[in-house]
């Protein structure tokens, strides 16, 4: 029997909404699923990419970065830093194969356990429709996959053929 | 030890220009100092030597092996492994070995494609459809090319390396101050850095040695060098064209920006910095001036290229190595 497919997700909350909200959700009793993994910031605006990318390559399926509502920021306007560089990262990755479902940013406040359980259980389910990413982790290697480098040594072998399309 | 007593120097290319080469030269007459202070045993553009003679050497005879360019190719892969198990101190020499820099920007693409273009494409005049052959039988026997790998790594994903030195090409006069610190390390003056440091460069950022007016960045849009006329005062971020130089490790004395040019970042990322295409892609969305998500996509639609453009010399180096479609093969 093959187990079914269970999508890793990182979370990154900020301290004074969403991860309060994931607080509110459990005190509450609101059930969201244990797939995600959530790691607390100070500020959504402490994220950086390189976070994202390591979540990427150590493993996770899907990566979810969480913050306070536009104009609630802790620290003023650093939730907009956050939107910015998750827009340019989320161009980024795309042109790298990272599928953009796979990476979502939203906002709670810290009464909104309700809405980012939602939230966390529609992510979860968008990224298990995609499947699991299963991004290399030794230097562009599957560790298991030996033949991955057989397949690709020989290009020549899987070639197509289309020799008239040389001419201008 | 060698036969004039000398002790032994090499330096070998893999998946590189020959830049880095034509970089040691330009030290000038400081080439001369390698010369009476080193025995040449293995160069392969400046010297004829075949690998068989590497393989006869003793283990850790050679003292010090520049390793310039990635590993592209199972040939690349042998050299380094070969070099590593016959040298004391192996540096990885310029962008490519530090970290894929040109030559990785193939992990954009699936090895078919890049074969495709090269052989199939208005790149190369070939009508009658001619391929390399992995092995091809003449007369004296079985011939056999390099076989490529599906992705570009940096020399430190194959073996151990002593130290880095990054640049592309690594400056003269920052060769020159290597040269000189290992020949004083020889004469017993002075003592090598600890394993696994970056020698030959700053620990700083280009910003740092950037002597441009910096003020606060509002950007409402990015340009293309070739888009706008730079000030020649005025930080270039600032002007809406995108500078590696926050994410860059310094080293360089900010040639490029002094030059009228951006900062492409080939000294690779600065100190501590894990991944440069992210270090790069913090610097720039947090000088973007709005907080509209409609218009700070339009704001990036000026960046048409960002993996290209964030990755230019890392690709290999990066957290993520490659892009999906280059490791899948698809």
């Amino acid at each position: 029997m093959i187990e079914p497919f269970e999508p890793l997700i990182i979370g990154f909350t900020c301290n004074w909404c969403s991860y309060r909200a994931a607080d509110m959700a459990g005190i509450s009793r609101i059930k969201y699923p244990p797939n995600i993994r959530l790691i607390r910031l100070m500020c959504s605006g402490r994220l950086d990419p390189t976070f994202v990318l390591k979540a990427l390559a150590g493993g996770a399926d899907g990566v979810m970065v969480t913050g306070c509502h536009p104009g609630d920021c802790h620290y003023v306007d650093q939730n907009y830093k956050a939107l910015r560089r998750f827009l340019l990262l989320k161009r980024t990755l795309t042109q790298l194969g990272v599928e953009p479902e796979r990476l979502k940013l939203y906002w709670a406040s810290a009464a909104e356990g309700i809405y980012l359980a939602q939230a966390i259980t529609e992510f979860t389910e968008q990224v298990r429709t995609l499947g699991p990413l299963h991004w290399p982790r030794n230097g562009g290697f599957h560790e298991e996959g030996k033949e991955l480098v057989a397949a690709a040594v020989n290009p020549v072998v899987a070639l197509p053929q289309q020799p008239e399309e040389v001419k201008e | 030890m060698s036969t004039n007593g000398k002790p032994k120097f090499a330096m070998y290319w893999a998946a590189s220009c020959g830049g880095c080469e034509i970089a040691v030269l330009n030290i000038h007459e400081k080439i001369l100092d390698v010369d009476a202070n080193f025995e040449v045993v293995f160069w392969p553009v400046a010297m004829d030597a075949k690998y068989k003679d590497v393989e006869a050497m003793e283990d850790g005879s050679i003292l010090l092996t520049l390793f310039n360019g990635a590993i592209r190719n199972d040939e690349n892969e042998h050299i380094a492994k070969l070099l590593r198990q016959k040298t004391k101190i192996l540096v990885a020499f310029g962008s490519c070995a530090n970290e894929g820099c040109m030559p990785a920007l193939a992990n954009l693409s699936p090895l078919h494609e890049i074969f495709d273009v090269a052989y199939h494409t208005i790149s190369t005049d070939n009508p009658q459809g001619i391929h390399p052959e992995p092995h091809y039988t003449v007369p004296e026997g079985e011939i056999s090319i390099p076989t490529l790998y599906p992705v570009v790594k940096t020399l430190d994903q194959v073996v151990d390396v002593d130290y880095y030195m990054p640049g592309c090409p690594p400056e003269s006069h920052q060769i020159a101050a290597v040269i000189d610190l290992v020949i004083q390390v020889l004469q017993g003056r002075a003592e090598l850095p600890p394993k696994g440091s970056v020698i030959g460069a700053g620990n700083s950022t280009v910003c740092d040695e950037c002597k441009r007016t910096r003020n606060v960045k509002n950007i409402k849009e990015f340009k293309r060098i070739q888009e706008v006329m730079l000030d020649p005062q005025l930080c270039i971020l600032e002007q809406g064209v995108i500078c590696s130089g926050p994410a860059t490790r310094s080293g360089c004395t900010a040639l490029c920006p002094t030059a009228g040019a951006p900062c492409i970042g080939c000294y690779g990322p600065a100190a501590d910095v894990l991944d440069f295409g992210a270090r790069l892609m913090t610097a720039v969305a947090s000088v973007i001036d709005s907080n509209d998500p409609t218009e700070i996509e339009h704001i990036l639609d000026g960046i048409p290229d960002p993996a290209g453009m964030f990755y230019r010399f890392n690709l290999a180096g990066s957290v993520l190595h490659s892009s999906k479609s280059a490791w899948e093969g698809k």
